[in-house]
């Protein structure tokens, strides 16, 4: 096979930095190379970074790079198990541990690194390892079957990594042992590190810091460690993880430059003092440091295959931000995380109940994002990322980064708003401009096929979410995915249509759709335009051209029941009415030939009303001063009251006029669906506020407030937003609640789902509307305060009005005569609907 | 229900006035003891007169639905169930096993005609 034009090159160590270069040399240029490999272990290349998935029910061969017929398929001569024991320079040949020898044009130590093991006396016992191969990983798994009680030397990432398998080995006690001060000090600060230890402890782990071993205990096996400080610790197993040792030796026996401290010397272009010997992966020392992450590690590769076939190239400092899942507990830094004032200006955010942590460092001009650091959640990391590497300028209110950005515009940059350039994963080094690329133009559009197309996501897996983020992106930018969009004729979402409405004052229908639309709408964006139009204007619904665009309940203005005809609800705020109004609503009914019942809401509830009879109903109604009740809208329903303190000798505020005032300034308002409210006197909270939109139950001391509840198909107890307050803070915090979710929610969802599927949750929605995070609580009530100040009884008007009532009929050729295929039925001495036909 | 159109059956009726009908919107109008639903379309300067009767549940109310269109279709949705017809041929555009009559309209001198 070998032909003088071959270039032979043999890579000494077959891990994945290894592999990598093997793979990205075969890509560039695959017949002019003749590989050969040697490994050291009997496995061919495995993927170490989640190496703790072979405890987790991975097996050894799900961990492969490559299966071992990659490397022949490829032309790739592999020997495994068989380490490389001599390089001769001179002759430009290697010598195996079984004596084979192999002669290079260029050798590429890849050896990766060892386990660092502490001189600590008693290394050698029984029952002490070391967490770095397979190997390794299964001594531990058949040693820990009669273990009780294991430890684990270092406190970083491998180490909690290894006292996780101890844990889910079944070892009864897990112990962390570290040095230093506090948790992965290289990569967190003592705050996070904080909150991470507290999750890990709530997991089972037991976490000793600032312990100094000095001795292993026990005779033949490891028994017990002994602290510098004079503590103890019995054990019966323990695995090191203080850190890596470069593997050099081989190097060092070639004569080739190493570092005291370990590491094989190299240049920028990662040639060691040999020039046709180059070094890679964690064995090099480049830039007077080791490379402990996998990224890195593959760049090298790229750097080394890329001058092998004639470009040159250079390995330039490498970003070692890092994200991982340890034990289920996020934790992410990225830049540079401990930069301190007066250098930049840090925000944290540390929720000790929710175990999050996040903290940002920004530029002393505010402009740019120098590093941070995430525990707990670390949703944001990637975008938090790409926005310190791109320098991309950060917005007026830099906290929005980690807090989220509910409520208004997005914060930051969007991963569409990231230039081309932009490294997305940093693995394979692929930029965001191949990745729109590789989706818009050859159709890569899931992660499965942009795995197998471009490798992204394969290595460390830390990009997955932003390539999902760029799938959605570049697939909305050529209309392929459609979002949360309304309908055909709406290419926004709930959301972008309120405030595209809002900031270009539109008030009618076919105006939203001549702006923003195409088509002639439809039975979806018709009624969700005219909610919105409601919401920001209120206007009288019915007018201009907004009557036909409203479902036939707010069009009616009452609630469509079977047959065709209406059912009525006067507003009977707080459940409080008087004997005339009961007075009144009975002779209404009865004049009209009304079904009534007492509704869940504390209101009465009047069916059977022919569409020609509504206006004549309510012109009594309103003589009698009742109010359209909104039972037909997406709307404030009732405001639910016990009796409270007027009269129950439980109560010990006014529940029933707190809830009228509620009742009064809410009623009417249009949101994304109905809301419900209750205001309990007491305690025993026999309102049921909890199980409302928002509820409020008297303390001894002032109202708490809950919001989110829901009663329906999926109960929810409402959350408590806020405690002890007075009725005007309440009501404010109500108008923020309310503005907030009209705002923002989906069409027809509930403040329940709202609230679930909020990012951030309560904790959220209580940074936006108590502590005004977001800083638009100002806006939110002065926009609360334009709805109930334009209140208005919408049947009032139509009652008024001859053009909106000369619609309330059935036949608009006779107006006098009612729908005759309407019928009823007698139950209980009153009418009910005539069940309709179910076969068509 | 098969509704058969035969020529020499059906009459030209005035139905209302152009002001009967909502802009954009519907009316039921009775003919001769039917139920005519009248759509003014007037986003597309279009008129259209169908079946009142829902064949879904038997429910008089398609002139009280939503219009709009589907693509270039132009449809009503039943308030009941969100059926929704095509005012073009009646066909059902969401379930296929129903479908509504569809009738001749013409607008003359403000006067709203259907052949019925």
């Amino acid at each position: 096979m070998s032909t003088s034009t071959e270039t032979r090159v043999v890579v000494i160590g077959n891990g994945m930095v290894g592999y990598k270069f093997c793979e990205k040399l075969i890509a560039k240029e695959k017949t002019h190379f003749r590989l050969t490999v040697f490994g050291e272990e009997s496995q061919v290349a495995y993927d170490r970074v989640h190496l703790s998935e072979y405890f987790a029910g991975k097996s050894a061969d799900d961990l492969l790079m490559a299966p071992r017929d990659w490397y022949s398929e490829n032309g790739i001569e592999l020997y495994t198990g068989d380490p490389v024991v001599d390089i001769d320079r001179e002759r430009k040949q290697v010598r195996s541990h079984h004596g084979l020898v192999v002669g290079y044009d260029y050798l590429i130590l890849a050896t990766g690194s060892g386990a660092f093991v502490p001189p600590v006396d008693g290394v050698e016992k029984d029952g002490v390892f070391v967490y770095r191969t397979l190997e390794d990983l299964d001594l531990i798994q058949s040693y820990a079957r009669k273990a009780r009680k294991g430890a684990v030397i270092g406190g970083g990432l491998l180490g909690l990594e290894a006292a996780k398998a101890l844990l889910d080995l079944g070892v009864e006690e897990a112990h962390v042992v570290e040095f230093a001060s506090r948790l992965m000090p290289r990569q967190i600060d003592d705050a996070g590190s904080g909150i991470l230890q507290r999750q890990l402890e709530s997991l089972g782990l037991q976490i000793h810091l600032n312990k100094s071993t000095q001795l292993i205990q026990g005779t033949d096996r490891i028994e017990g460690l002994q602290f510098a400080d004079g503590t103890e610790l019995p054990v019966d197993m323990l695995i090191i993880s203080a850190g890596i040792r470069p593997r050099d030796e081989l190097a060092k026996i070639a004569g080739l430059e190493t570092h005291p401290r370990g590491g094989i010397m190299v240049n920028d272009q990662l040639q060691t003092s040999d020039p046709s010997i180059f070094a890679i992966g964690e064995c090099a020392l480049v830039h007077q440091m080791i490379y402990g992450l996998v990224a890195p590690g593959y760049e090298m590769a790229e750097v080394v295959a890329s001058q092998l076939i004639g470009n040159a190239r250079s390995f330039k400092p490498f970003d070692m931000s890092t994200k991982l899942k340890l034990i289920g507990v996020d934790v992410a830094s990225f830049g540079n995380p401990f930069a301190q004032e007066p250098d930049c200006r840090t925000i944290t955010y540390d929720n000790k109940a929710k175990g999050v942590y996040k903290r940002i460092n920004v530029s002393s001009d505010g402009k740019t994002l120098l590093g941070g650091i995430l525990v707990g959640d670390a949703e944001q990391y990637n975008m938090l990322l790409q926005t310190c590497k791109n320098l991309t300028i950060l917005p007026p209110n830099p906290e929005d980064l980690i807090l989220g950005s509910r409520g208004g515009e997005e914060a930051g940059v969007g991963v569409m708003g990231l230039p081309d350039e932009a490294l997305i994963c940093s693995c394979e080094a692929l930029t965001k401009g191949q990745l729109c690329h590789e989706i818009s133009e050859n159709g890569q559009n899931t992660v499965e096929a942009l795995k197998k197309s471009t490798k992204a996501c394969t290595g460390c897996g830390g990009c997955t979410p932003l390539v999902k983020d760029l799938i959605q992106g570049v697939m909305k930018q050529q209309g392929l995915y459609v979002r949360n969009t309304i309908c055909e004729h709406f290419d926004y979402t709930r959301q972008e249509v309120l405030d595209l409405i809002k900031i270009n004052q539109l008030t009618t229908y076919n105006e939203v759709l001549n702006h923003l639309g195409k088509g002639d709408g439809c039975e979806t964006c018709k009624p969700l335009v005219g909610s919105v139009l409601a919401s920001l204007w209120n206007e009288n619904i019915l007018q201009k051209d907004r009557a036909v665009i409203q479902d036939s309940n707010d069009r009616y203005l009452a609630n469509i029941q079977k047959g065709g005809t209406y059912s009525v609800v006067p507003r009977i705020p707080g459940g409080e009415i008087t004997p005339d109004k009961l007075i009144t609503i009975g002779q209404v009914a009865k004049r009209y030939g009304l079904y009534t019942k007492i509704t869940g809401g504390q209101r009465i509830d009047m069916f059977g009303a022919h569409v020609s009879d509504l206006p004549l109903i309510w012109e009594e109604l309103i003589e009698a001063g009742f109010e359209s009740g909104h039972a037909y809208g997406k709307a404030l329903r009732t405001v639910k009251s016990c009796v409270g303190s007027t009269w129950c000798r439980f109560g010990v505020q006014d529940s029933v006029s707190f809830a009228i005032e509620l009742e009064e300034r809410y009623k009417g308002i249009r949101a994304p669906h109905k809301f419900k409210s209750g205001v309990s006197g007491c305690i025993r909270e026999c309102a049921e506020a909890q199980s409302k939109d928002f509820g409020v139950i008297a303390t001894e001391k002032g109202w708490n407030l809950y919001v989110g509840g829901n009663g329906g198909s999926k109960p929810q107890h409402a959350q408590l937003l806020a405690a002890d307050v007075d009725k005007e803070t309440c009501t404010r915090l109500i108008d923020r609640f309310l503005m907030f979710y009209i705002k923002t929610a989906d069409p027809l969802t509930r403040t329940a789902t709202w609230l679930n599927k909020l990012e951030g949750g309560m904790s959220y929605l209580k940074a936006v509307v108590v502590d005004d995070v977001l800083g638009i609580v100002a806006d939110l009530e002065k926009e609360m305060q334009l709805l109930v100040d334009t209140y208005h009884c919408e049947w009032k008007e139509v009652v008024e009005n001859p053009e909106l009532r000369k619609r309330f009929s059935h036949f608009v050729n006779v107006p006098e005569q009612k729908d005759p295929t309407v019928q009823f039925d007698s139950m209980r001495n009153q009418t009910k609907a005539r069940d309709w036909k179910t076969v068509s | 229900m098969e509704v058969l159109h035969s020529t020499t059956t059906t009459t030209w009726h005035q139905a209302c006035t152009v002001e009967d009908i909502p802009a954009d919107g519907g009316a039921c109008v009775l003919i001769e003891g039917r139920q005519i639903a009248i759509f003014n379309f007037s986003r597309r300067n279009e008129w259209f007169a169908t079946d009142n009767q829902c064949p879904h549940r038997h429910q008089m109310v398609l002139s009280r639905g939503i219009i709009g269109s589907q693509g270039e279709e132009p449809k009503v949705a039943c308030p009941f169930h969100k059926k929704t017809f095509s005012l073009r041929d009646g066909s059902c555009l969401n379930d296929e096993q129903y479908s509504i009559a569809t009738y001749p309209i013409e607008i003359r001198g403000g006067v709203v005609y259907v052949e019925v």
